[in-house]
Formats: structure tokens, sequence, C-alpha cells
């Protein structure tokens, strides 16, 4: 136990104080050292003094500090996901914390549990404070934080500020890497014909589209096609895929049926839920299709067996 | 009288729904034709999102003041010679409804398509009070027919394949040469329209719903493809308009405005083929019309939503687009949901007028993928307002038990970080080395909904938090 506490001490003592929260925007300036990943349209770091004024002086050398809010499910369930994202991060330049962490709140919110939610929302708040972004490899958890934490704090005048703020620095891993740190593309190989889902709260809360499209292009070896209706829902739905089992069912086979059609050999995504539902369909359908968040593919960490597949790497 | 209700039954419904051949091969049609239209004419024109944010500041301002312009409304018609009658209810508005048509001795009424008519079961009070009603939208004709009820709310025979409406055609019209050729819509077409020919000119009533009732000049508009609304509404003596109350638009510019995103939203054409304005009854010196013109005015339960947090969904101007855009509506279609309304908007506006005690299943069964607010024309939030009732069913305990506790013993972990950290790190190890060989589950205790259908895939064993614990303490072995 004492080891957990000891962590948890280590992960916020290394955070700047709140007051040097600063700020990113797009625009050339400083270039950050990025050994391996190419890195196009760069970023700069301004900060407000405590006058109020914006300045680029030596502040603009420090790296980005970055929390990672690696979401419950990749937590538990595929841990080799968030090794990516810290490697992407990394990589582009960021610093990464991983602050102690247990679920961003979404399955109590969705469930009408509204004080659970607040609650959870509150410890993310808490937790992830003092860093300059929030990133997630996840569209559905950073949606969750960046659209639906302010909603639920509209009412409360102490914590509405701070919740659109976190809103503010919240993100989804590729459309950070892509849009706020500038990255253009990746260096990795992945000898594949690939077809790639929309998650349904990546694509319309956060607006991820062609950003994985122009990352996944980058990638040596690897071939896009498209499949048919990539932008409608996979039928995970969070609870609503037990709680509804045979409706999400008859949704994930008609995506299956469309993923079988692109002819890709690999399926991504960047949401676990989705992937883990597509791949338990068509894993339990007997389709050899290899399954894997996307974040595997750009930081070129593609050992582990993709998700549903037997420990040999066989499909 | 309000139309029956299997949405309690929704799961029921959904799973006959998911075996009925039939059915899925129809729905295929929702599935992509409508999709396709609506976004071709969405992109066609620059304008369509700002006129999206004007429709849905139109609607809010009218159900800012809904008491005023309904005033202004009712001012209108009387002084045009019409006759407004407020329903509160759906009984009041059938009563009010067989009572005109007792009184004016109406033996046969026809209908144009209208939502609300079929919200307050008006063909069952009017066939009660012994009046035949014929429905004359050529779906809802084939429907009536088959004594069904609509699927959809613009498209009501969706659920049916061409060979449906031509079975039910030969079994119906049997005074027809039994020989003829029904083979496609246009034969199929012309028949019921020489059929329905005879039924427009002998009707004593017409009855029509309204998509716009303008405040301004005592209008009422509807908008069909098919032209029948037209001749329900000038060739009987008597024209009854029934409208729910928010239907009001402030001027006829507004009504215009909305209209620009309404038939493209809906089927994405420009415009619905006949825009029918009819304001009183026949004047002195027209050609035709009504000699009377009444608008009965139906609240059941609209009033109550104004003020709350479901007010948004009486923007609602009923296109449709919602449905067409959902997966779920698109796997179990419009009659699995029980009820009169559909779709995501149904799911927001059944248990808004019949309780979520009800309607529970509706707001919960939706992936909240957001499709559905992503085309609707008037930009209400849906998902977020069947997140409000999933609220309000939590608030009165009315989920499943087993949810409940599911949700009570998760939400104790996850406020307590180290205690959850300890114990998804063993039981993740333990599940990862359980299923590692075959890299998933096929049967995992509790969790039947999954799979039942798919596999659970294998956790890698060891969380993200562990691992990382770990890399962070060897890093700063190697710093020191």
């Amino acid at each position: 136990m004492l080891l957990f506490i000891g962590s948890f001490n280590l992960y916020h003592t290394s955070l700047p104080p709140a007051s040097t929260i600063s700020r990113m925007e797009r625009g050339a300036a400083e270039t950050y050292f990025c050994p391996v990943v190419r890195v196009g349209n760069l970023a700069t770091v301004e900060q407000d003094d405590k006058d109020g004024r914006i300045t680029t002086g030596n502040q603009g050398q420090r790296r980005p500090r970055v929390a990672l809010l690696v979401t419950c499910l990749v937590d538990l369930m595929r841990p080799s996901v968030g090794f990516a994202a810290v490697k992407l991060l990394e990589e582009a330049g960021c610093d990464v914390v991983v602050p102690s962490q247990t679920c961003c709140g979404q399955p109590a919110y969705n469930s009408g549990n509204r004080a659970t939610a607040r609650a959870l929302a509150l410890q993310v708040m808490d937790r992830f404070s003092g860093v300059d972004y929030v990133v997630a490899p996840s569209g559905s958890c950073a949606g969750m934080a960046a659209r639906h934490y302010p909603e639920l704090f509209t009412h409360d005048p102490n914590l509405a500020v701070r919740a659109r703020a976190f809103a503010d620095k919240t993100h989804e891993l590729v459309s950070f890497l892509t849009d706020i740190l500038g990255v253009t593309s990746v260096s990795a190989t992945f000898e594949h014909t690939v077809t790639y889902h929309d998650s349904c709260a990546g694509l319309r809360e956060m607006h991820v589209k062609r950003q994985p499209r122009t990352l996944l292009e980058s990638v040596e070896g690897l071939k896009l096609v498209e499949m048919k209706d990539a932008e409608v829902c996979c039928g995970f739905g969070g609870t609503f895929a037990t709680k509804y089992g045979e409706i999400s069912d008859a949704i994930v086979s008609e995506k299956a049926r469309n993923i079988d059609s692109s002819k890709a050999d690999v399926l991504l995504a960047g949401d676990l839920g989705c992937l883990m539902n597509m791949a338990g369909k068509l894993s339990r359908q007997g389709r050899k299709m290899e399954v894997r968040h996307i974040a595997e593919v750009l930081a070129d960490m593609t050992d582990a067996p993709a998700i549903a597949a037997p420990e040999d790497g066989s499909i | 009288m309000t139309a029956p209700m299997t949405s309690p039954q929704f799961k029921d419904n959904a799973h006959r729904a998911l075996g009925d051949a039939q059915l899925q091969k129809a729905l295929g049609n929702v599935r992509h034709a409508v999709i396709e239209r609506r976004a071709a004419a969405a992109a066609a024109l620059p304008e369509f999102e700002a006129l999206r944010d004007q429709a849905r500041d139109i609607r809010d301002h009218v159900l800012q003041h809904l008491d005023i312009y309904l005033e202004e409304y009712e001012r209108k018609v009387t002084a045009a010679g019409g006759h407004v009658h407020f329903a509160r209810t759906g009984d009041e508005a059938c009563r009010i409804i067989t009572g005109i048509a007792r009184r004016r001795g109406a033996k046969s009424v026809t209908k144009g398509k209208s939502m609300v008519s079929e919200e307050i079961g008006l063909n069952g009070a009017l066939e009660r009070a012994g009046v035949e009603v014929i429905e004359t939208d050529l779906g809802e004709y084939i429907i009536q027919l088959r004594g069904e009820t609509p699927s959809h709310i613009i498209m009501p025979a969706v659920h049916l394949n061409q060979e449906d409406v031509e079975q039910e055609f030969r079994k119906r019209h049997t005074h027809l040469d039994a020989g003829r050729n029904l083979e496609d819509a246009e034969t199929l077409l012309a028949e019921a329209r020489g059929i329905l020919r005879q039924k427009f000119l002998a009707a004593d009533m017409g009855i029509t719903g309204a998509n716009f009732l303008v405040a301004e000049t005592g209008t009422s508009i509807i908008v069909t493809n098919e032209g029948n609304g037209d001749l329900t509404q000038t060739l009987p003596k008597v024209h009854v308009v029934v409208a729910s109350i928010e239907k009001i638009a402030p001027t006829l510019e507004d009504a215009a405005a909305i209209m620009r995103v309404l038939a493209r939203s809906a089927t994405g054409q420009d415009m619905s083929v006949y825009t029918t304005l009819s304001t009183g009854p026949r004047r002195p010196g027209d050609v035709d019309g009504p000699e009377e013109y009444h608008v009965v005015l139906v609240d059941n339960g609209r009033s109550a939503m104004l003020g709350t947090e479901f007010q948004d969904m009486l923007r609602c101007i009923r296109c449709g687009a919602c449905m067409n855009h959902c997966p779920v509506y698109h796997a179990v279609g419009g009659h699995a949901y029980g009820w009169v309304y559909p779709g995501p908007m149904g799911a927001v506006l059944t248990p808004s007028l019949m309780g979520v005690d009800k309607g529970g299943h509706l707001p919960n069964a939706s992936t909240f993928c957001g499709r559905c607010e992503d085309a609707c024309p008037v930009r209400i939030p849906l998902p977020k307002l069947m997140r409000h009732w999933r609220e309000r069913e939590f608030e009165r305990h009315l989920a499943p038990v087993r949810v409940r506790a599911g949700l009570s013993l998760w939400g104790f972990f996850a406020r307590r970080p180290l205690l959850y950290r300890l114990g998804t790190s063993i039981a993740m190890r333990a599940m990862g080395w359980l299923g590692r060989k075959r890299g998933h589950f096929a049967r995992v205790p509790f969790a039947g909904g999954w799979t039942s259908y798919r596999d659970f895939p294998t956790p890698q064993g060891g969380t993200f938090q562990a691992q990382w614990k770990k890399r962070e303490k060897g890093r700063q072995g190697i710093s020191r």
C-alpha cells in the first residue's frame, strides 16, 4: 500500500504549481527535439504572466506537460495502448505524467447517475491539475471531459469555470498530435492493408476524422482502404452493448460485414470500447482479422497479440 | 384516449423485429437512400448550416412566447371565420372532433397524414362514433388496410416491401380484376389513386394535420408529396385541422425559413411537392374550400415540458431525419418502439408524454452515437435529452436492480483509486492468465449480454498503472 501512496506523491510533486499553467497554440516559433517523429507545423508555448501579458521568451523552450488520461479500458484491458500513447507523446516532445486514476465517470453519467458522475469528474479534475494538457487515447473519454464535464457543473458557480478550463485543455490523442503539436508523420512500419472505423464520440464530439488518416498514410508499408459506412456506430455504446445485447449484436454484425467487404486485413480505431466490441464479434464469427488501437500502429508497437487474438499471435 | 402502447415490451418487440426477414429487407432502404439524399441536399446549399441555426432560433423563440402566439393565432383564425378549440388531452381533442362530425352528420371522413391524430387515437374515436375514416396518404392508406400503425413519422409504410403492398391490395380490392398487373410502384399508386378519388368526392369532412400554424395570418400549412392533403381539405364541407400547440410559426417568413430545412432533412428534396396554405373557410366569391374551418389545438402533455430540460424537444418539426440516421432504428424499425413516435425523437417524446415508467426503455436503447443530433435540422440535443430521461429514471429507482447494484459497486471502487488500483491489478492479472492462450473468453459470468453474441477479449494482464509505476521506478533508479 505504501508503494501506491509513494508513487501517487511522486507524480504530483513533479508537477508545476497551478499558477504556471500555460497554453499552447499552433503556429511555429520553437522546435522541440523529436528524435523519431518528424514534426511539421510546430507548437509554441505561450504563457500569461502575472500582468496578463502573453510572453514567449524563455518559456517557449519548455516541453509541454501532458497528463495521460489512460482510460479505464486501456488501463485494465490493454496497457500496450497506454504505452504507445506515451511513446507518441514523448517523441513529439511532451513530458508525460500519469496521475493516479480510475474512470472519467462516463458510465455513471450515461446511466443517469449524475451524483457519481460529478464525484468522478471532480476526482479527475483534482488529480489532473497543474498540467498543460490532458490527453486520452479515446475520443469517448476525451469527449466526456471536453464536452460533458462543463455540462455536469453548469449550475455550480463554484466549479463551472474550472470544468470549462479543464475541458479546454483535454484532447483526444491523435488529433492532439496533429492539431496541437503539428505532427504530420510518424516513423513506423506496418506492412498491412488497414481499414479505420470512426468511433462516434471521436468523430462527432472531438471532430476526429482526417487526423488519423493523415498519420496512417505516413506509416511505411501501410495501405489504407475505407470500409462502407465507416462513420456508422459499431453498436457498442457502453452499457448499451450488454443491456440491449441483441440490438447491439445486429449493429455490430452489420459493421463486421462492412469490415469484411473492405478487404483489409487489419481493423483500426481510436477507442478501445468499440474495438473490443468489433474484435469480439469478428472473433466469434471466426474471421481472420487483426484488430488494434491506432496508437499501437502509429507508435510502431505492434508486437503484442491483437485484440481478442491468442497468445501465439495467430489469428 | 391515446394510441395503444407496447413500449414497456421494447425488448420483445425488438427481438421479433430482428427475426423478421421481410422487415429487415424493407429497413435496408432507410439505411442508405434517404441518408444520401439528405446529405446531397445539405451539401448543395452553402447556407444550410446557417439555416439550421435560424430554424432552431425561430423554434426557440416560439416556445419562449408560446402563449402570446397561440392567442394571436386564435384571433386571426377567428377573424377569418374559423373556429379554434383548445384540447388539454387527447380525449378532449377526440371529443371535439367527433362532436363536429356528429353535428354535421358526417358519415365519411378523409384524412391527410397526421401524427398527432395517431397520438390521440382519433381514427378509433371516429369509428366508434360511426364515422368511416379513410387515410389518403398512400403509405397511411396501405397501413390502414393492414390494420397497422405508422412505423415512421413521414414514411408510415417504410416497414413494407412492394410485394407486401401488392398482396394487400389484391386481398382488399376484390372488386377489381384479379389478373391485373400490380408489379411496380406506378400501378400500385394508380390503383390507390383510383379508389381514393371516389372517397375524396364522397367525404363529408376532411381532417389534416399541420406543419405550421402561422400566428400573423391564422394560416395552417401542410407540406405533402402526393397532393392528397389538398383534396382532403378543399373538397368536403368541413375542414378540421388537428395540430399540437407547439406548431406555431410567428410569421409566414418564419415558416418559409423552416421549410428550407424541413424537406431537405426529411427526404433530401429542396421542397415538398405541395405546400398548402389554408386560412379559414371559403369566403364569398371563392371557387372552392370548406364551409366550416376548425382548428383543434392539442396539448396532451406538451405545456408541462415547457420550462423543463425537455423543452428543446418541442422544437421538433417532424422531419424524421433522426430516425433515418439512427442505427437502432435501422436494426429494429419503428414498431418496436411501441408507440406513435419512433427513433430518437420518440425516445425523448414518448417518456415526456406517457411517463418514463412506461417509455423508459426508449431513451436507454441508444448507443449515444450522436448521428441524430448531427442530422436534426433544429439541432435538438437528442442524446442529451435521452440522458436526462435516464437521470429521471435513476432518481425514481426505475432502473433494474441488477444494473443499479452493478453501478453502485463500480462507483464505490472508482471513487477509491487506491483500492481500485489494487483490486483491478489483481483481477486483470488473473483474467489475463486465464484467457492468455485463446485471447478471448466465450463466456464471462454476469456478462451474458455481451458474451451471448461476441467474445470478450482477454486483458493483457497487469494494469497500465501498475506497469507505469514500475517503469517510473526504473527510470528513477537510473537517474540516481
